[in-house]
């Protein structure tokens, strides 16, 4: 783990209300430097919500959120990505017209170092910017398997290579936290193995923080530190990942009351 | 069949990607550079046309083709440079100076035109960008002072210092040298970082915000940018035409520069010169076919109105591509002849995209 002891992101008591609904209600959590923390919960607990907070696609109604001393919710939200925040998306937002190197090399957008003159003009500054951007985004695509794929349009791909393309373009933002949306969600079990594998990696290889939402609870439970369960927008247990499966108060989320789950446990054993 | 080894990254940023590209294109310049003694007056004449409209059709293919956004009031901004130039050069200000100022003007109008672009999409932008080309065509209209008004005003030829470019073939490279210009400061954009925010906008406004694209800052570029060639083409055209009216940059020709990309094939800077070739050629085509049409038909007066509707349904129903994509698709069959299929170029549903974000 990093000597700086202090979260990475923190969340302190955000809320958010849509109309009457009371979206996400007063959530608060460190995220560790180096750990990878997964948020859980039934449908409509307010997960997605709370990304799309800290990517700031909704305000909170209260409450703020602190990515490594500076305010996200005081941020314009093009500002995160060059703090260092990257995300990916629950149903894939990827640019569906472009190939996959042009979608990486959006990617690349926050580490731009010409103006619009000199790409304008596409001076030598740009032709180098050009070829250097390119040899990060060689370094993902190596990293990700995505040789084959490289100059394929993303309306021409398979669900399950979309969604590592996905991955692969919030890695060229070099982000220092990852917020990944559901990484398996569509994949089959043979990629949401490759899946837990590579985030293991990104963690190891680009020391790389991640937070994610996450419903296929093997993998939560092979690649998290730490879990956080939420229902109805309130947070319900957070520890290790046994530990929160075992809270009684996620297991009723989850199956309903915990007596009825009481007689299934014993019949399991 | 062409196979390409690439060995370095700089192939895939150069524009010419191989010994192909530079042949033709090299031919196609060449033989643009030796129009003026191949062509008639009249065939050099309509040449420039094409240029002109070329060079509006690229500003409003990086709009609408790949910004995303579409503007039915694009009229508004060739007539603002068009007469600004007629204004300018009236005065005696040299041709070079009234030509950037005529882009300058455009561009900050297109600014302007481009705020709403911020907070409305789709069909909203296109009605909001309408209403500003009618009120535009107000102003030519009522404006006495500097537009002449209803009655029109005579535009001199281009003349710095001394220097009159008075003559078709002088103004035909002076429209070449600024087509070529503009379509290499596009294909710049198009790959460099500012050009990829372009696209990022169009496909997707909610990633490319996350991605740490200022939407409101591209999308203003991108408005101020096609502005400035509308302008450019514009202040070309009120040379080429010498009389100026309010009514040549009325509803009837946005649209036509709107037909002109679509039909070139939006998304693609070919599209837009094969656009304003389409748009140059095809009145002639049709006064043409007027003489072999019984008369009911041939002499209707809707007949052009009518067979550009039929056209442009046409290609959104059967090559949404536009005529780029349908060379592409010729080039892709005898490229890898005889392995073309039918549903090579067809896009695939894209499924399960987020409603939610919208």
């Amino acid at each position: 783990m990093s000597p700086d002891a202090t979260p990475l992101l923190s969340a302190r008591e955000i809320s958010v209300r849509f109309g009457g609904v009371l979206a996400v209600n007063r959530v608060s959590f460190d995220v560790q430097r180096g750990e990878v923390f997964t948020l859980i919960g039934p449908n409509g607990a307010g997960k997605t919500t709370v990304f799309n907070l800290i990517s700031r696609i909704y305000q909170p109604t209260s409450g703020s959120i602190w990515f490594d001393g500076t305010e996200l919710t005081a941020c314009p939200p093009h500002e995160v990505a060059r703090l260092g925040v990257a995300r990916t998306f629950q149903n894939i937002e990827l640019f569906e017209h472009a190939s996959v190197l042009q979608n990486l090399l959006i990617g690349r957008h926050t580490h731009r170092r010409t103006g619009f003159w000199q790409d304008l003009l596409f001076t030598g500054a740009a032709r180098r910017a050009a070829v250097q951007d390119r040899e990060r985004v060689e370094h993902v695509i190596d990293f990700l398997d995505l040789q084959h794929h490289r100059d394929t349009l993303i309306a021409g791909l398979p669900y399950g290579v979309r969604k590592v393309v996905e991955l692969a373009r919030a890695l060229c933002v070099e982000p220092r936290l990852l917020l990944l949306d559901e990484p398996s969600s569509g994949l089959n079990v043979e990629e949401t193995e490759d899946m837990a594998y590579w985030i293991h990696d990104i963690r190891r290889e680009f020391g790389v923080t991640v937070l994610m939402v996450e419903h296929d609870m093997s993998l939560v439970s092979k690649v998290s530190d730490r879990v956080l369960a939420m229902n109805q927008g309130e947070v319900l247990a957070m520890g290790r990942p046994a530990e929160v499966q075992s809270h009684p108060g996620v297991i009723e989320a989850y199956l309903g009351a915990s007596q009825d789950l009481s007689s299934l446990r014993r019949e399991a054993a | 069949m062409r196979f390409l080894f690439k060995t370095s990254y700089e192939q895939d940023i150069n524009l010419a990607k191989h010994g192909g590209h530079r042949f033709w294109y090299g031919a196609l310049l060449a033989l643009l550079v030796a129009s003026p003694w191949l062509l008639s007056e009249y065939g050099l004449a309509q040449l420039t046309f094409v240029l002109i409209y070329g060079i509006v059709g690229l500003g409003l293919m990086l709009l609408a083709g790949f910004t995303g956004l579409f503007s039915i009031g694009h009229a508004a901004f060739l007539g603002v440079g068009a007469y600004t130039e007629a204004a300018l050069v009236g005065l005696g200000v040299p041709f070079p100076i009234a030509l950037a100022c005529a882009m300058g003007l455009s561009a900050a109008v297109g600014v302007v035109v481009g705020l709403p672009a911020l907070r409305v999409k789709g069909m909203y932008l296109g009605i909001s960008t309408m209403a500003f080309g009618f009120i535009v065509a107000e102003v030519f209209a009522r404006w006495e002072s500097v537009t002449g008004g209803n009655s029109g005003k005579h535009v001199k030829a281009p003349a710095i210092g001394g220097w009159q470019l008075d003559s078709g073939t002088e103004f035909y490279f002076l429209c070449l040298v600024l087509a070529v210009g503009s379509t290499l400061a596009i294909v710049n954009l198009l790959r460099s970082p500012t050009g990829r925010a372009f696209v990022a906008i169009r496909d997707s406004e909610i990633s490319a915000q996350s991605m740490g694209i200022h939407l409101a800052r591209y999308k203003t570029m991108s408005f101020a940018i096609s502005a400035a060639l509308a302008g450019l083409g514009g202040a070309l055209y009120a040379h080429m035409i010498k009389f100026l009216s309010p009514d040549q940059f009325d509803i009837i020709q946005s649209i036509d520069l709107l037909l002109m990309v679509v039909i070139g094939g939006l998304g693609s800077v070919h599209g837009a010169f094969l656009g304003a070739i389409f748009l140059i050629v095809m009145p002639q085509a049709i006064n043409a076919s007027k003489d072999f049409l019984p008369e009911a038909i041939g002499q209707a007066p809707g007949l052009k109105a009518a067979v550009y509707g039929l056209v442009l349904i046409a290609f959104v129903l059967f090559e949404p591509l536009g005529l780029y994509g349908r060379w592409l698709k010729i080039r892709t069959f005898f490229t890898i002849f005889p392995f073309y299929r039918k549903g090579m170029f067809k896009r695939q549903k894209s499924f399960q995209k987020s409603d939610r974000l919208r």
